[in-house]
């Protein structure tokens, strides 16, 4: 990612982004580098909250040894155009998991693209993404695991659930799995969805406005997604930016 | 008056469901609707409580004075209108006590009223959860969720405890009830709206709620009308003789 040619749209991986807010700040810096000692634990998380109108960018590398552990929380809401990149290679028997949520509205081009590698044998991944939607926005989620020939008995999820509040806002999502390995467990699923109705009535008929009926239902939507953030402030932070966000959608 | 029904029709996807409907309701009464499947029971609670798709085509309604039509659902239950469910909806993700909370503070605000406190909202929980025998752990949970026929009604009537509505249009409450949990929501109903200063409107199919909840006015709705109205004794001749002949006489 640090070629100087400006990427277009023909690569998959820039397929859906907004390469004029990206020319902006091109070429984006090399990716911030995560490496994961043998048997150690590493917790990180980002919040791109970029300035309305700002473009960002965020890539990382991430090594994780054997017997390892890296956990990752993300929250993508801010600029015109954020992108987080996670380019990932586990150790054998080590683990990769990334929580995060994308909340977008305006013109904003929000996403994240993952490209999980299981070199080794006895690894395991878990990602999960939440993606809400407003106004003209566009969430995108690219997630792809790569299962090595040697590296049995890998188990890997992802689980895209994406929530459009207006018919004008666009979700994509598309999981790529490439397994050359045969004794593997890899699980993925995507669902794209809109507000329940008969839920927002029978709130309603209680007496909620619909602006705290939407809010209440779209935080049970990403909750979940920052419960196992171990650092109470940073959890504290992370939910309150996305509820913040969110209730500029309803 | 409490509340009055001049007249009211309605469509659904275009299709005439209630067909000049009136009713009249005024406050410390308790009024029961019954009819065949197919009636119009169901929608009629679904149009006055304002569910989208519920489209009304003519006549009026006056709650307390006010143009009902002229309401948000929200509105409609700030002013003191309280919708019982025949099928309860399930929230995951939000617990039922997040859920009264902000739906009893919303319609406070809509008051003017301060909002209540979560110590206080909590001790008006509990009491309320206790007349109707409910768990306080289970107004923790999600919003219906996991519950059963039996425990949505209980719960529903908790909501209804706490929301302290002026008028109570409770649909088929009684459907999916076993009989202890039919005494218990009977007198749960009987405790919190059986006052001068309240009215309910039953919709129900069959007698046995209206011998826990005695009612004052029993009317049968039929082709989208009230096509009878007496007493409560109208409700055991329904029984006794079935809706083709009461509604053919």
């Amino acid at each position: 990612m640090t070629t100087l040619t400006l990427p277009t749209r023909k690569a998959e991986e820039w397929r859906y982004s907004d390469l004029d807010a990206l020319a902006a700040i091109w070429p984006t810096p090399a990716p911030t580098r995560i490496d994961v000692g043998a048997g150690e634990t590493a917790r990180h998380h980002l919040l791109q909250d970029a300035a309305e109108g700002a473009a960002a960018v965020h890539d990382y590398a991430i090594s994780i040894a054997d017997g390892a552990r890296c956990d990752f929380h993300v929250l993508n809401i801010g600029g015109k155009f954020g992108r987080v990149t996670f380019t990932v290679t586990l150790g054998k028997g080590s683990h990769f998991e990334l929580n995060g949520a994308i909340i977008g509205g305006g013109d904003q081009t929000l996403e994240i693209i993952t490209a999980v590698t299981h070199a080794e044998p006895d690894a395991t991944s878990g990602q999960t993404i939440r993606s809400i939607l407003g106004q003209r926005a566009t969430g995108s989620y690219l997630g792809s695991i790569n299962v090595a020939r040697d590296a049995q008995r890998t188990d890997a999820f992802q689980s895209f659930k994406a929530m459009l509040l207006d018919r004008t806002a666009t979700a994509n999502a598309k999981p790529e799995l490439e397994i050359y390995a045969d004794d593997v467990k890899c699980a993925h699923g995507a669902t794209v969805g809109e507000l329940d109705r008969q839920a927002l009535f029978y709130m309603a008929s209680r007496g909620m406005d619909p602006a705290t009926a939407k809010t209440l239902l779209l935080k049970a939507f990403v909750a979940g997604v920052f419960d196992d953030v171990a650092d109470e402030a940073v959890k504290d932070r992370l939910e309150a930016a996305a509820i913040a966000k969110l209730e500029t959608l309803v | 008056m409490m509340l009055k029904i001049d007249n009211l029709t309605n469509e659904i996807d275009g299709k005439a469901i209630l067909k000049g409907l009136s009713l009249s309701i005024n406050a410390g009464e308790i009024h029961a609707i019954m009819g065949p499947n197919g009636a119009g029971k169901s929608t009629l609670a679904y149009t006055l409580g304002g569910r989208p798709g519920y489209d009304v085509t003519g006549g009026d309604v006056s709650f307390n004075g006010v143009n009902l039509f002229s309401l948000e659902p929200h509105e409609r239950a700030a002013a003191g209108l309280f919708l019982g469910f025949q099928y309860p909806v399930e929230i995951p993700g939000v617990s039922n006590l997040q859920f009264l909370r902000e739906s009893l503070n919303s319609q406070r605000k809509a008051r003017g009223e301060e909002p209540l406190s979560g110590g206080e909202f909590i001790k008006l929980a509990k009491e309320k959860a206790g007349l109707l025998g409910l768990d306080m752990e289970m107004l923790k949970r999600p919003v219906n969720v996991g519950f059963s026929g039996g425990e949505k009604k209980r719960a529903e009537m908790v909501q209804m405890g706490i929301l302290d509505p002026k008028l109570a249009i409770l649909d088929e409450t009684d459907s999916g009830l076993d009989i202890d949990a039919l005494k218990i929501v009977g007198s749960g109903i009987n405790a919190i709206m059986r006052k001068p200063e309240k009215a309910v409107l039953l919709i129900t199919h069959y007698q046995r709620l209206l011998d826990y909840v005695k009612p004052d006015f029993v009317h049968v709705l039929a082709g989208g009308r009230i096509v009878k109205s007496g007493g409560p004794e109208l409700a055991l001749e329904l029984e006794r003789e079935g809706y083709a002949e009461v509604v053919a006489a």
